[in-house]
């Protein structure tokens, strides 16, 4: 039963991130129908950007919070003048391209970013400072940290921001008309351009907290970090739904209790078969299973076909 | 006056023919100038030129994006590898592992293509790359409780391809010509690779070919035309997988050794960016952009550092992300510039366009 309570405890924070990076994913593709591989990139580079930051500032007597909110701050910032150039000079161009063409401009620029963060940060895997006292807490025998708390709890408060932005606001709507028919919507004067460019923006920019959860969740970092973190994500807006906020969200805690139940639990039930370095594999067949019997997605629309 | 036209246009056709023959028989010999590593880069351009063709047929002919080819490749290199080395002490001939590899492949693509038929699009492309993981995952990790695959250090000590005591490894001399191990794969993988050009350009024009590309198009009216969809692109998956297999077999033969990490994602990746960049759909487009994004990497290997110490005085970057880096711009850049590929087909061409105005 510990075993159990444990799992959901770490299933959810790391679905949260997931959630958080899936929606950068979704709303891209809910937009344009483009599957933006490098978004993981983005999210390594908002990881490198805060660690970069706090380690400069962990000696300067500054309070720790005030550290990490500024690591915080610059690395979001960062990613999302990234995440505005990536699509101004990348994909842009390609808008009338065929469907293809886009998709290898995005793994080009995955391969830039993942070797830029190289030159930059290098080869090794770097620690992050703990900056936090880390607090734990007890719950019927299994036990979380503060850090998981504020990483679910501020996930949990830009979800509620980005669905009041996009059902609340006027750039929202001008969102949702564009995603329902880009042609209709500028001619009711929407800026196409301008609603393109900030679902990029926005998305990078959820992509950058999620990347400074990831980091102070694991205190590890790696250039690399962001393409498996970028694939399950991928997955999660995929299960969810691809396009749809709502399912992104749900994609992604239900991907990460998946897979915190399935590494805590396949010994067991295998009998010691397959150990739990099968992890990775549950996001793949849950989704295999899951579409073929809903083709697109938990909570996607049963669309027509459309080219 | 219209004949002498026709008649010296056919025998261009074939002076073209002859003289890729000449150019395809030089090139062991020259690249061997520059050392044996120039033979095996040559060998890995056309190995990824029979993969590259492989894949075109699923992505594009039939119009399937597949991220897990390298599936594929893997259960046929594994598949010579175990039956053909010290691991389980069996040692098979190749013609039979060989077409056992290809058949093998051939029902993991059914396995694969079956539950996925209704998909389309983006969705069918994460269910292959997340199919290419879980093959990838289980080559990593089956070597306990019981050792099928060795983990991540892979199998040793593969037998090459031989016929008797004729071992295509060593060199040996035939008319007084001597040819090294790597110059003699190079001509079985030529003749591979001829095989798999003369299936793609028969495959175009026939019944099948037509019926891939009807669905591509349009798979609904494809339907409504009498095509059996779902058999046609399960044999679009079977037989893009099958090449999948031969070329891993062949890859296992030739290294000598094989390890998950040369199936990863990104091998898939750089695949299907291969068809992509030369031209989806296309033969001569998909070889050119097999042969130059293998070419590449390895120009820029050898370019790099020299450069750096001319224009620097010193390596400034490290030459691997360097490397990386430009190859990912070139990427770019390309799609940037001809977003239908390097040499697409002259009906893509007009369709696209005719799509802009």
């Amino acid at each position: 039963m510990d075993t159990l309570i444990q799992q959901l405890i770490n299933g959810v924070t790391l679905g949260a991130v997931y959630a958080l990076v899936a929606l950068g994913y979704t709303m891209v593709y809910g937009i344009i129908g483009l599957i933006n591989f490098a978004h993981g990139e983005v999210v390594m580079i908002g990881t490198m950007v805060a660690f970069t930051v706090i380690v400069s500032l962990a000696g300067s007597g500054m309070p720790p919070l005030l550290v990490l909110a500024l690591g915080l701050a610059v690395s979001t910032l960062v990613c999302m003048v990234l995440g505005w150039a990536l699509e101004r000079v990348a994909y842009r161009p390609l808008r009338h391209a065929p469907r293809l063409t886009p998709l290898i401009t995005a793994i080009g620029m995955s391969i830039v970013l993942q070797n830029v963060a190289m030159i930059i940060w290098g080869r090794n895997y770097i620690t992050f400072p703990p900056m936090i006292n880390k607090q734990i807490y007890d719950l019927g025998g299994a036990s979380f940290t503060n850090v998981q708390v504020s990483i679910v709890f501020l996930a949990a408060l830009m979800m509620i921001g980005l669905i009041y932005l996009v059902h609340r606001t006027r750039i929202g709507m001008a969102m949702r008309a564009t995603a329902q028919n880009p042609q209709v919507a500028s001619l009711m004067g929407v800026d196409i351009n301008r609603v393109i460019a900030m679902a990029f923006v926005i998305g990078s920019a959820l992509g950058a907290i999620a990347g400074c959860m990831v980091g102070s969740y694991y205190e590890i970092a790696h250039y690399q970090m962001g393409f498996m973190l970028g694939l399950k994500a991928f997955t999660a807006a995929v299960l969810g739904g691809i396009g749809n906020l709502a399912g992104a969200m749900a994609g992604g805690l239900l991907l990460g209790i998946i897979e915190a139940l399935g590494a805590g639990y396949i010994g067991d039930l295998t009998g010691d078969f397959l150990g739990s370095h099968y992890q990775d594999i549950f996001a793949f067949i849950v989704l295999i299973i899951v579409l073929m019997f809903r083709p697109s997605g938990l909570f996607g629309e049963r669309t027509g076909d459309r080219a | 006056m219209s004949t002498a036209i026709k008649s010296l246009a056919r025998h261009q056709h074939w002076l073209a023919l002859l003289v890729v023959g000449v150019v395809l028989l030089l090139v062991p010999f020259v690249a061997a100038l520059g050392g044996q590593a120039w033979v095996r880069i040559a060998n890995f351009a056309i190995l990824y030129v029979f993969l590259a063709l492989g894949l075109n047929i699923v992505v594009g002919y039939a119009g399937l994006l597949d991220l897990g080819y390298v599936a594929f490749y893997a259960v046929g290199a594994y598949t010579y590898a175990l039956l053909a080395s010290p691991h389980f002490a069996i040692h098979l001939p190749f013609w039979v592992i060989l077409p056992l590899g290809a058949g093998l492949a051939c029902v993991f693509g059914v396995l694969l293509g079956a539950p996925t038929l209704k998909l389309r699009g983006d969705y069918l492309a994460i269910v292959t790359l997340g199919f290419g993981e879980i093959i990838r995952i289980f080559m990593n990790n089956l070597n306990a409780p019981v050792n099928i695959t060795n983990g991540a250090q892979g199998i040793t000590l593969i037998d090459p391809i031989r016929i008797g005591g004729f071992s295509l490894s060593q060199s040996s001399t035939f008319l007084g010509v001597t040819l090294s191990g790597p110059q003699k794969y190079y001509f079985l993988l030529v003749g591979l690779a001829i095989l798999v050009i003369v299936i793609n350009i028969r495959l175009q024009d026939s019944r099948i070919g037509r019926a891939w590309q009807a669905i591509r198009e349009d798979e609904v009216a494809a339907k409504a035309c009498g095509i059996n969809t779902r058999n046609i692109k399960l044999l679009a998956f079977a037989m893009g997988a099958s090449f999948g297999g031969i070329a891993g077999g062949v890859f296992s033969a030739m290294q000598g050794f094989v390890s998950p990490e040369s199936f990863s994602l990104m091998e898939s990746i750089t695949i299907l960016a291969m068809v992509v960049l030369g031209g989806m759909g296309h033969i001569p487009g998909v070889i050119l952009g097999a042969v130059l994004l293998t070419g590449l990497p390895e120009a820029l290997r050898y370019g790099i550092e020299p450069l750096q110490k001319m224009v620097f005085g010193r390596l400034l970057i490290d030459p691997e992300s360097l490397r990386m880096l430009v190859f990912g711009l070139a990427l770019v850049l390309v799609m940037r510039f001809r977003p239908a590929g390097l040499w697409p087909s002259p009906q893509r061409r007009r369709e696209l366009s005719e799509s802009t105005d």
